[in-house]
């Protein structure tokens, strides 16, 4: 089969790879029909998450067709499936809480020692994120063996076309996650940093749950755009001092709830930005945090800052003195994708949530390394690449 | 003044102790200890005690989630024959008995004279409750030549030390999820890993 493969910091390519097959009674496989390429693909495409292989295959957000379904899967061949990024055993106890992002499972034996030296246990395992998270091929490829396919794919309905829902695969669900770890109150003003898929869908979200205002922060104008459609207020941080502009806009008091949809590539020249970055290239510390500062310091006395983003290592300069004194609290996670899903198809099909929109690209897989190098260069415009395997190679 | 001075002021387990005779002599009280090298890991597996009990108690299947075991073979109640890995392709041998059995609780065993590696180890199946068991292995074992030998053992991740912690979290998979999860694409790359 074809598949879009890893081989070093901004080299991606379409190689030629043998065919997966069903190992584990539980595994089904899928044929890609619609796969996109995540922000967080970038950590990967720039170089920034170690453990990664040469000739690995990346992707984890994919849907697709069953087209082979071990004794113990309960899909059926022909389904059509979103695949949660996630995979969890849903027998552990983790799974039991609906904590499927800590399944105790998910990892190969072996795989776990790394996350278990890096952060005392090992978590579930993703599709196509390097070895520390299970060393499994990703879906951007034209087939996929999906582990513990009678716990995480979602079967969707006939008729339902594939971009209204491939994104319950991941940023959905996240996005939503995000707005709940917000803890949101009516009449809470949240601010949201970062308009990528993650921050547009918490934004939707905190709306959906209760917030009266939102007020989204980032520096792409089209994005900004995008948030402003869904009723947000903005914030362009090249234009405007964030701090202040957030003190004036809640009479003094700060967001009742900030959201870091940033995460560890954090744009901006900011000193303390500049210092990370500085400092990252030295390695004297591994992630860029300004957002996360900002998020501190603006946020409401006994607020609640809320953490979907992706952080790998260390950071430097975190103001845990703010965070004690002004008694805020954080919670984060990768998201527990399985949990939502089912609930967040109905909003989708309900009309509710709108996901299509954030698609501004469509590709064939043949193409993806140019989707990623566009994804990188170009976020402005480049809001969503999905990538189709069918799809035909335009002519040049 | 006596009495505070000599209450226990710290309950973890001898295992965790940075002092390396105190670790070794807690050991040697729980297992018949073949040589000072030691390995102690516990694991909660969410299934009932008397369920992991009798699937561990079989050792023809140990091999199902023991890397390092090519086969068991069982000769009776109490004695079996182990045939394990070594680094650079090479197996080694023995005949263990068990020392201490107490159903749904409790396996020991020791390795019989003339083995490969003396070794001899216990593991423990404790109730808790609505988390299910807890399974506490303790090994002690003569790594073959020495150190020297423990340092090839472990570039060739033969060690027992790794080998322990792995071999119990595929217990757990196998015992939870019903499989052994692997995130090898295909049948070939499987065998490849397993070899």
């Amino acid at each position: 089969m074809r598949a879009l493969t890893w081989h070093g910091k901004h080299d991606v390519r379409v190689d030629t790879v043998d065919d997966p097959e069903i190992l584990n009674p539980r595994d089904c496989i899928i044929k890609v029909t619609s796969t996109a390429i995540c922000g967080s693909d970038l950590h990967l495409y720039d170089g920034f998450i170690p453990t990664m292989q040469s000739g690995d295959i990346l992707g984890h957000e994919f849907m697709g067709e069953v087209v082979e379904a071990g004794p113990r899967s309960t899909l059926k061949k022909g389904q059509r499936v979103v695949v949660p990024f996630t995979i969890a055993c849903g027998s552990c106890y983790h799974c039991g809480k609906h904590q499927y992002s800590a399944c105790d499972n998910g990892l190969p034996a072996d795989n776990q020692d790394i996350a278990q030296e890096l952060y005392g246990q090992p978590m579930s395992g993703l599709f196509g994120y390097s070895h520390m998270t299970g060393g499994y091929a990703g879906g951007q490829a034209e087939y996929v063996r999906v582990p513990f396919s009678d716990v995480g794919p979602i079967v969707i309905p006939d008729g339902v076309e594939d971009d209204k829902v491939l994104f319950l695969s991941d940023i959905l669900p996240t996005g939503w996650q995000a707005a709940e770890n917000a803890q949101i109150e009516p009449g809470d003003t949240i601010a949201v940093w970062g308009c990528g898929p993650v921050g547009l869908f918490a934004v939707q979200s905190a709306f959906l749950m209760g917030a009266e205002r939102v007020i989204a922060i980032d520096h792409f104008p089209h994005r900004l755009e995008l948030a402003k459609k869904f009723g947000a207020e903005t914030i362009n941080f090249e234009e405007s001092a964030v701090y202040e502009a957030l003190m004036e806009m809640t009479g003094g008091i700060g967001p009742d709830a900030c959201i870091d949809s940033v995460g560890l590539e954090a744009h901006g020249f900011f000193v303390d930005n500049v210092l990370d970055q500085i400092k990252k290239s030295t390695f004297l510390g591994t992630d860029r945090i300004h957002a996360n500062r900002q998020a501190i310091l603006a946020c409401r006395k006994g607020g609640r800052i809320s953490m979907p983003a992706v952080y790998g290592g260390f950071v430097d300069k975190w103001p845990l003195g703010a965070f004690m004194e002004k008694g805020l609290t954080l919670k984060t996670g990768q998201t527990h994708v399985q949990h939502y899903m089912p609930a967040l198809l109905n909003a989708i099909l309900e009309g509710k949530i709108d996901s299509d929109f954030l698609i501004s690209h469509r590709l064939p897989l043949e193409q993806a390394p140019d989707g990623y190098k566009m994804f990188h260069d170009n976020q402005n415009e480049v809001t969503k690449v999905v990538l189709k395997p069918d799809l035909a190679v335009a002519a040049e | 003044m006596s009495d505070i001075r000599d209450a226990r002021t710290d309950d973890a387990p001898a295992s965790s102790a940075k002092d390396r005779p105190v670790r070794d002599e807690a050991t040697d009280r729980l297992v018949d200890a073949k040589g000072g090298h030691v390995v102690g890991r516990s694991v909660t597996i969410n299934k009932p005690a008397a369920e992991l009990f009798a699937y561990f108690r079989d050792f023809s299947k140990l091999s199902s989630f023991m890397e390092n075991v090519v086969r068991v073979d069982v000769r009776d109640g109490s004695r079996s024959h182990w045939v394990v890995k070594a680094p650079a392709g090479k197996t080694v041998e023995w005949d263990a008995r068990i020392t201490e059995e107490r159903d749904g609780e409790l396996i020991a065993w020791t390795s019989e004279d003339g083995a490969d590696i003396d070794n001899s180890g216990r593991v423990e199946f404790r109730d808790a409750g609505a988390r299910g068991t807890v399974v506490t292995a303790t090994i002690a074992y003569d790594p073959p030549a020495g150190t020297i030998g423990k340092l090839v053992a472990k570039l060739f991740q033969r060690e027992p030390a790794i080998q322990a912690r792995r071999d119990l979290r595929r217990f757990k998979q196998l015992m939870e999820t019903g499989e052994i999860a692997t995130s090898s694409r295909t049948k070939a790359q499987l065998e490849e890993e397993k070899a």
